[in-house]
């Protein structure tokens, strides 16, 4: 044997690459994070396995709260308006009730106003072709055939439902209305209709059908007055200051609520989600999700640590401080965070396809912004529940190596 | 002209536990390691080898005294303060191996070059070599699994030194190992102890390892009780070779 003092010291020569041992990248402490972490691959499978389980439950809670929200407001983010005179205190879109009848005057000759268009909201009795009735949501427009609703269309157009009695409705609720194609005809509150466009993609949160027709048609078959609406949009002037509008409509019809799309979207959601208590379900499956993602990545993350404890104590005795064995601990739980994060997603986005392609009525969504935000999530958590391993590690006693 | 040693221990007493529980188990220990040398501690079980090797590795405190590693003293040193002496000047060769099972033989090597700042560059370089210089170049991607006791201790040998640390501490390195092996772990740290930048201690039962010692320290009941030194080495047997009296 050579002397080993000597040999010691001396330069780096590049020897070792030519006994196949690579160069270095990363500091060895991410290598013993990784081969701990893989060393028990029952461990790290129940790991993955529950962090898995979190990304899909609250991506699915998520993705249907998001999709909730888009859905209840699916109809006033269309519209495309900045603000909405609605009856008083009215609390959602598909709760509908009936202005006075002259407000539409009285906003046009506001000073900052572009333009004012109504919109006539109600539930109707529809009888099918076949005879049998159920309930829809019929939405007069004013606009037609110019303005943004409806959309998606797919057959006819929205020129064809200014046709006399013309409605258009969803493929997806054909079944419902009874109708099967373009040129249907049926029955609504008693008066004839046919189905002169089709859309697809229009879904309602009450799961009753929209039905669009001219604002005309709408108030003959409701038995409205010619100036009565239970909504108006409202498009304010280039350079008017929204707020300032606002306030001068709200001063002129202290009878009706004058708010902005975006207090409009949120009434809506708060009617809908936190009202009837879906929201709080939404929000405690969420965090149902997140406390057994953390549970069980904390258990195999504070086994794994136990199952490796004496290797811990010799970092310590070969001086190791408490900053890099906790790195060791701190890397397992982000690679675990990663590695179920990433299969989390794919099984995750695997379920948003089906519901889409499917036409599931359950809306679930997916965007950049909550895959971004399920990764913070996902590695927040695998670190919060590294700190139990943590704890483990800091009593260490280096003395322990020094077994009898 | 005496060389400075590299350890410095006066008077360390070390009680454990307290109130009827007590127990002195060191009574005022005065141990110098001077560079060059390989110095066998032995004595008895329970006569507190391990509670001073601990202590002298800046594992454990003493309740009192002052000890000094390669001119740093530990005095008033917490937990991170001890770790960062034990980091930069001692290295450890234990009695279970400890070796990182996951890792493989150079693994476990730079491990401990990377607990010592080298470079990434140079760590595999540097672990190649020391694996090299135990004779185990060619066994450098084992893992500790695959390898026989001599083979996993020559590789905690080539741990220890990488860095090159100032004092090198072996707690019964002999001790799982049969005799060839253990021959061979001896001879090279009598190796290792030549170099005159470094000090050894071995902590050791086993007789077979007077031979390659330098210097003998027996302790009982937490008191040194003897020291001898190495007389020259033709003729004699491993225990005459050493002369009684002080240091």
């Amino acid at each position: 044997m050579t002397m080993p003092a000597a040999a010691m010291k001396g330069q780096a020569t590049g020897a070792s690459e030519a006994h196949g041992v690579p160069k270095r990248r990363l500091p060895m402490v991410h290598k013993l994070a990784y081969k701990n972490l893989f060393h028990d691959r029952l461990s790290l499978l129940v790991t993955l396995v529950g962090i898995v389980f979190s990304v899909v439950a609250v991506s699915v809670q998520k993705g249907i709260f998001q999709g909730t929200k888009l859905l209840l407001n699916s109809v006033i983010d269309h519209a495309e308006a900045e603000l909405w005179v609605v009856p008083l205190e009215t609390k959602s879109f598909d709760d509908p009730y009936l202005l006075n009848g002259r407000e539409k005057q009285a906003i046009l000759s506001t000073p900052g106003v572009a333009s004012a268009n109504e919109m006539l909201v109600s539930f109707v009795n529809w009888r099918k072709p076949s005879g049998g009735l159920t309930v829809a949501a019929i939405v007069g427009l004013d606009d037609l055939p110019n303005g943004k609703l409806p959309w998606d269309i797919e057959e006819g157009s929205a020129k064809a439902i200014m046709a006399p009695n013309g409605v258009a409705v969803d493929a997806v609720y054909f079944e419902e209305l009874g109708v099967k194609k373009l040129g249907d005809r049926a029955e609504i509150n008693g008066f004839a209709v046919t189905v002169t466009a089709v859309t697809r993609g229009i879904r309602s949160f009450t799961t009753v059908p929209y039905v669009f027709t001219t604002i005309a048609n709408a108030r003959a078959m409701l038995d409205a007055s010619p100036e009565q609406a239970s909504f108006i949009r409202v498009k304010i002037a280039d350079g008017a200051d929204i707020e300032e509008v606002r306030k001068r409509l709200a001063f002129r019809m202290p009878q009706a609520d004058v708010i902005t799309q975006e207090q409009y979207r949120d009434r809506n959601i708060n009617r809908w989600l936190f009202g009837t208590g879906a929201g709080v379900a939404l929000i405690a499956g969420t965090a149902l999700g997140i406390i057994v993602g953390i549970v069980i990545v904390a258990q195999t993350l504070y086994s794994s640590t136990k199952d490796h404890l004496n290797e811990f104590a010799t970092l310590r005795a070969l001086g190791a401080s408490a900053g890099y064995i906790n790195r060791v601990i701190l890397i397992q739980a982000v690679l675990s965070a990663v590695l179920g994060y990433l299969m989390g997603m794919v099984l995750s986005l695997f379920l948003v396809w089906v519901f889409k392609t499917t036409e599931s009525e359950l809306p679930i969504v997916m965007t950049p912004g909550l895959a971004g935000f399920l990764f913070a999530l996902t590695v927040g958590m695998c670190v919060l529940a590294a700190i139990g391993a943590i704890f483990k590690v800091i009593r260490i006693d280096p003395a322990a190596v020094f077994s009898r | 002209m005496a060389t400075a040693p590299l350890l410095e221990a006066n008077g360390i007493i070390k009680v454990l536990g307290s109130g009827a529980a007590e127990v002195r188990a060191l009574k005022g220990i005065n141990l110098d390691l001077v560079p060059g040398e390989l110095t066998l501690m032995m004595g008895p079980s329970g006569s507190g080898k391990t509670t001073l090797l601990s202590i002298l590795g800046c594992i454990l405190s003493p309740t009192e005294g002052h000890l000094n590693i390669a001119g740093h003293s530990t005095e008033g040193l917490g937990p991170e303060g001890l770790a960062d002496i034990r980091r930069q000047h001692i290295g450890f060769v234990f009695q279970a191996y400890n070796l990182v099972p996951t890792l493989t033989a150079i693994e476990n090597v730079m491990l401990a070059l990377d607990l010592r700042g080298a470079s990434l560059a140079d760590q595999p370089d540097l672990a190649y070599k020391a694996l090299k210089a135990v004779g185990l170049g060619h066994r450098i991607h084992a893992a500790p699994s695959k390898m026989s006791g001599g083979e996993k201790q020559r590789v905690a040998i080539a741990r220890a030194l990488a860095g090159s640390p100032s004092v090198i501490l072996a707690d019964e390195p002999t001790a799982a190992l049969d005799s060839e092996n253990g021959k061979q772990v001896m001879a090279l740290l009598s190796e290792v102890a030549k170099d005159k930048s470094r000090a050894v201690l071995v902590v050791t039962h086993d007789h077979r390892t007077l031979s390659y010692a330098d210097r003998l320290v027996r302790i009982e009941d937490g008191r040194i009780v003897g020291r001898s030194r190495r007389r020259l080495k033709s003729g004699h047997t491993a225990d005459e070779g050493f002369a009684g009296g002080s240091h």
